[in-house]
Order: structure tokens, then sequence, then C-alpha cells
């Protein structure tokens, strides 16, 4: 997963093949021919409608692009962003790299399927 | 019942080590109080009137023999606050003052320390635990598989079922397999951590309904259909609070080993669709009261997309089912059951006083089996001196070593507030009788009127506008004649606190709900709630019964609401029947004059 810092990351979509989606839209309305990037926004950590957009994105339409987490994305939560098929996060200024990785590297595996690894555990050890 | 494998017990390990890497972030003031906060809730730790809490995972209400000793070991050596934190925590409750009653005694808060209280969610807490020791207490839990995943915060919530699950003689199917199963899919899932809301699950395989699942963001039935299929009857949106609302009927059918596939639509639907801007309408029961049939057609067209275009990840398999299914295979108990009879019949005959305790105990305390040659027995945590559903450490290690000799190392906690003890074995009734009346746990009142929910209320709760525990204590001292008791007969006593109604006073047949009216404390009656099960009748909230009491008036109101029953009750007809019969009015006016004539003035100062 990429980790970006708020303060040295443009954190502004760069050209047209960024598509920036509000947390309420339904991706599956969404014309996605072209499109490298998708910022998905958390106005705040605890509003986890993104990552339901994200894993429909992922898992449902199967975009391969990039999906981006903003907003504000804490070290915390990074597991559950990187499971539900983001790829990067902006984390908020004040985020420790260190702590971020560390959090990352935690848990091997997971009960249920997610965007990532779509099968659960009991389909895979079968 | 379950037993962990090695990834489960791994997995325990790392979300406990997880969880001292945040608290010590948060110590260390790297993670602010609103970054932490829902972090630590997810780990069960909340923070209270005067010290954190928490809450142990009990998944659907089984627990281990060594599971209950470190439960014990956590009351006696952590549930034990500094003392600048217990006696600022008297003071504060000594400022609300006693509950004067008629007899002219007084009841006011008595707080304790080092012991263990059973939830109505069949989850253990703690009430003194200080925050520094937190991490401690979760690596002594994960010894044994235990933890607090998901006891609080906004996702999918521990599990309940019915604590006769898998021995029940009215079951269809025992549900337990399939809660084990949801309890794995749901522990961390990764899109429904920050839901806009808690979501709470029950799920029952008995034909009665003893896991209010009705009153759940998602209540499921198991049941067959006219080809003999195991499928899921799927209830969604029901739940308490301000807005007491009966769970609508989704899918009358959904095949077993769709249920996971299932409720990833329904929770999904809610995440995307569910209001995030008044906390008070976040529940799911407000979006399917919302949008009614549009939110079950969008259910089930993301179920079908889950089905048709993600390919069913979540299938549950025919090897799943019996690798899970295989922990659940029954002990093998039998009994001479001639010689039971025999023990039974010396009790009954011999002292009076033993007759007629023990014949009570049998009537209220023991449940019939699956298996004829044995019994499930509830160990009463109702009684005088201690708060509905508290257990000291040195009881729980007393209840360890009885599910040890008599119930096969296991334990389970219910919706009521109690132990039952699940695989006991005929013979043995006796001996577990004296034992347990020894232990104070014998109390032969399951099901009666001092058998009450209640919790923790303005002792220890932040969010509660006034105490459970001392109008619980009042009422329980006021009916301790067991004959009058058993005369009374079969009724539900729900207290809560606070309108988020942990002590579920809308299902109680009578529900006592505290309000607050310039900062003292008042409650409201209600009369005529159901949770679902037989006695009860369909669920539906209790009706309001009049302008709310004072505390000093409330044990007068529920004795003129008993009376009311018993000057009008037909032959064998319950509490809730005759106020079905008769309508609510005569238990209102009854309640009306039990005020008391000093004015709620006087009666408050």
């Amino acid at each position: 997963m990429k980790l970006l810092h708020a303060d040295t990351a443009a954190t502004q979509p760069q050209d047209l093949q960024t598509l920036v989606l509000a947390n309420d839209a339904d991706p599956r309305t969404l014309t996605l021919d072209g499109v490298v990037r998708i910022d998905l926004h958390f106005p705040s950590f605890t509003d986890g409608r993104a990552h339901s957009q994200a894993f429909l994105l992922r898992r449902r339409l199967g975009y391969q692009g990039e999906i981006r987490a903003t907003g504000d994305v804490l070290v915390d939560q990074l597991p559950l962003l990187s499971r539900n098929g983001f790829d990067a996060a902006v984390l908020r200024a004040d985020q420790d790299l260190a702590v971020a990785e560390r959090q990352l590297a935690r848990f091997k595996s997971h009960y249920q399927g997610d965007a990532v690894v779509p099968r659960p555990r009991f389909v895979q050890a079968a | 019942m379950y037993q962990y494998t090695d990834f489960d017990r791994q997995f325990v390990r790392l979300r406990a080590e997880q969880y001292r890497d945040q608290l010590e972030r948060h110590l260390a003031g790297q993670l602010g109080n609103e970054e932490f906060r829902p972090l630590r809730l997810q780990n069960g730790w909340y923070v209270q009137r005067h010290a954190p809490m928490l809450r142990v995972a009990v998944p659907y209400g089984e627990l281990s023999s060594a599971q209950v000793r470190v439960l014990a070991k956590i009351a006696r050596e952590y549930d034990q606050p500094g003392n600048e934190v217990f006696q600022g925590a008297i003071a504060a409750q000594n400022k609300l003052g006693d509950i004067q009653l008629r007899d002219g005694k007084a009841i006011g808060s008595r707080l304790t320390t080092g012991y263990a209280h059973f939830t109505t969610r069949q989850n253990v807490q703690f009430n003194w635990i200080p925050l520094d020791k937190s991490a401690d207490v979760m690596d002594l839990l994960a010894t044994v598989g235990m933890h607090g995943i998901q006891t609080s915060g906004n996702c999918i919530r521990n599990i309940t079922s019915d604590a006769l699950a898998g021995i029940a003689v009215d079951e269809v199917a025992d549900p337990r397999p399939f809660a084990e199963i949801l309890r794995q899919w749901s522990t961390l899932h990764p899109e429904f951590a920050f839901l806009p809301r808690k979501f709470k699950i029950a799920i029952t395989g008995a034909r009665e309904d003893r896991a209010a699942i009705a009153w759940h963001d998602v209540g499921l039935q198991l049941l067959r259909n006219a080809e003999g299929t195991l499928g899921f009857k799927v209830l969604v949106g029901g739940g308490m609070g301000r807005t007491p609302v009966i769970a609508t009927t989704i899918r009358e059918f959904l095949p077993c080993d769709q249920i996971l596939n299932y409720t990833e639509a329904v929770v999904r639907v809610y995440n995307r669709w569910g209001r995030r801007d008044n906390k008070y309408k976040a529940r799911i029961k407000i979006l399917v009261k919302a949008e009614g049939q549009r939110y079950i057609d969008e259910v089930e067209e993301e179920f079908r997309q889950i089905v048709e275009r993600d390919g069913a990840p979540h299938t549950i398999t025919a090897a799943e089912f019996e690798r899970v299914s295989a922990n659940f295979v029954p002990p093998t108990l039998t009994c001479d059951r001639k010689s039971a009879d025999a023990k039974i019949a010396h009790i009954l005959k011999a002292a009076a006083e033993d007759d007629v305790e023990f014949g009570r105990w049998l009537q209220r305390n023991v449940s019939a089996h699956k298996n004829p040659d044995l019994r499930a027995v509830t160990l009463s945590f109702k009684r005088l001196g201690q708060s509905p559903g508290d257990a000291t450490a040195a009881q729980l290690d007393a209840v360890a070593e009885l599910a040890e000799r008599y119930s096969g190392g296991e334990v389970r906690v219910t919706h009521q507030q109690n132990l039952v003890l699940p695989w006991v074995r005929c013979d043995q009734l006796a001996e577990l009788w004296r034992e347990a009346r020894h232990l104070g746990l014998a109390k032969p009142n399951i099901g009666l009127l001092t058998d009450m929910i209640a919790c923790p209320g303005g002792d220890f709760c932040d969010l509660a506008n006034a105490r459970s525990l001392p109008l619980a204590e009042a009422i329980t001292a006021r009916y301790q004649d067991l004959d009058e008791l058993h005369d009374l007969g079969e009724i539900d006593l729900h207290i809560s606190g606070c309108i988020n109604s942990c002590g579920h006073h809308h299902s109680g047949h009578i529900g006592i709900l505290g309000v607050d009216k310039d900062g003292k404390e008042w409650y409201q009656v209600t009369v005529g709630g159901s949770d679902g099960k037989i006695l009860s009748g369909d669920p539906v909230p209790g009706k309001v019964i009049g302008p709310s009491f004072s505390a000093h008036e409330v044990p007068d109101v529920i004795e003129a609401l008993l009376d009311t029953y018993r000057a009008q009750r037909q032959d064998g007809e319950h509490f809730i029947d005759t106020l079905r019969r008769v309508g609510s009015d005569p238990f209102k006016q009854a309640g009306q004059q039990a005020r008391h004539d000093t004015g709620h003035e006087a009666a408050t100062a």
C-alpha cells in the first residue's frame, strides 16, 4: 500500500484521469473508462461509507486503477483500507509512517474474504 | 462448545497486541481521546461515570469453566479501583440520595468491587479496571481465547442466541454452528467496522423465540421449508432505544448456506444508506422504516449481485459446516433414571423445608432437555444483597467448579442475566441443588418477579438518567416471600436507567425507565411489553401508564400493578394475560393511585 503524507502528497487530482468521488455516490453509476485513479473521501475516519465504495469498485466492478483514501485517514484504519481495495492513502499530517507500517504488518490473514482476497479462510483452507 | 484452533488463538493474541499498541500510543499522548475512543470501544472498553468499563465478549453466551476462572481472576485482581477513584465514586453516588421506602427503610447506592456482571446480550462486564491495566487484562483473556472484540462501537456486535441452544426440546436445528460461523465472518470485517451505528444480531433455532430476535437489528430464526431444507427467516430493523421498533421480516426463507452472503447485503446497504447526521436516527430500524420496500428491494438486488457477480464467495460449504458443527456434539452423558427418581423422591419426602424449596427449584430452575437423561439448570443471580446479574470472584470460581462437576465443564450466560448449566445428569440434580443452595445460587425464582432484568444504570453508567439498582433492590426486598412470589407467577420486570434501553424496559410486562427531570431521578412505568416468547406473546413495546414517578413511589406503583392483577385475574392467568384481557386502564388507575400524597417535591427532597 502506497502511503502518502498529507503535506508532501499532491492531494489535488492532477488530470482528467482522476475521479474524485463524494462518499454518498454509488460507484456503479460511473463510467470508469480511462480512469486511472479514484479518490475516496473520509470526512471523518468514523464515517465508513468509502469502505463500501472501495469494495464495490475493486471487487464488483473489477476496477484496476488506483483507489486513494483522502481526508481523515489515520494509521489505525490502514488495515481496513488495504483489505477493502484501497492501494494508496494520504495520511493526515500528524500521522507517523513507522506506526502505519506496523499496523499494516500485524494480521497476516483473516476470517472473511475481502476485496483483495475474495474467498473466506474456510474456503482457502479447504 | 466451539474449540479454538491455532488460528483462532493466534488471532485473539494479535488483537490483544494491537490493542496494547493503541493503548500505549494513547497513554504516551500520541493518540488523542477522539481517535482512541472507537478503537477502545471495539475492544470493549468504555469510560464510564467513575472508571473504565470492560465488556468481555461471550459468543452466544457459552463459557468454559477455564474461561469462568479467568473472569474470576479478573474480578479479584483487576476489578479494583484505586482508593481515590472509589471514594470519589461513593461521594458522587451519595449525592443522589436514598430511596425512602414506605416501611421507613432507605436504599441508596451500594458500590461494590471485585465482581463481574452478566448482561442481557450474554456478555460479561467489569466496572472498575483502571485503563492503564487494560492491555494486561486483554492478554489474560487471550490465554483462554477471550477478548472484547466488537462488544461496543458502530460495528457488528457479539452475536446472541437462545441460552438453551442445542438442548431445547422445541429446537428445529442447533443455531450454534451458524452463530459461530457468523461470529468468525463478522470478526474484524474490514468493510463494516465503521457503520452508522451499532449492529446487533440474534439467532435462534427453536420454535419459541427466547432470544428476542424481533428486537434486534437482524433476527434470524432457523426453520425447515416444505421440502425439509434448513433455512432462515430473516428479520431486519428491530430495536429499542427512544424509538422502539419490531423488526420487519424481509425473507421468509433463505437457504441456510447463504446466510453470510445475505447478511453482507443487508449490512452493505445499511452502510451506504444509513443516516450519519443524527445518532438517534442512525440505527437500521430508522432506515427500514423510512425506506420500507425500497430498502428490501435494494438488499435483494445486492444479494443477487453478490451471488451472480461476486460468485457468492461466503457460501457456507458442507465441509466448513461439518467442521464447526463437530464442536457442538453433545457430551455423551447418561444416567440411571431409576436412581434419579429415587433420589428426588427421597428429598421431597425429607424435611418439610427442603420438600417445598427443592420442589420449587425443580419447577422453576430446571428445564427439559433434548436428552431425556439430562436437564438444564439455571443458577439464579437474582437475590437480595447483590444486584441482578452480579457475581463475585468467589462465586465465579464456585460456578467453574459446579460446571466441571455437573455440566461437562460448560456454562452459559442467559439473556435474563443468569447462568445456565446445560448438561446436568438427572441423578445429580439433588447434589447440585444442595451445593448451589449453599452458594446462594439456588433461589427458585427463575421467570418470576424477582428474576428481573436491570442495567447498571446511574450507579455506573455515564449515559444513565437514573439509577436502576436501588429500585431493583427495593422491589426484590419487598417480594422475598416465596409463596407470594410463586403466587404472582411468571412476569417480566425490566428496568433501564435511560432510554438507551439496556435493561429492555420496552419488552417487560412491566417496564421501568429512568428519566431525568431538573437533574432528579424520575421513572416512567410501562405495561404490556413483550420480548416475543410464548408467555409474552407477539413482540410489542409496553405502554406508558402515566406521568413519571419519583423513585420513592416506584415500589408502591409496582405493588399496585401486581395487586390489580391479583384482584382481576381468572384461573391460571399470568400477569400479561390479565393485562391483555382487561386492558391497561385498571393498571393505569392503580398506578396513579399509588402516587404519594406528599407531592413530588417533598418526596424528592
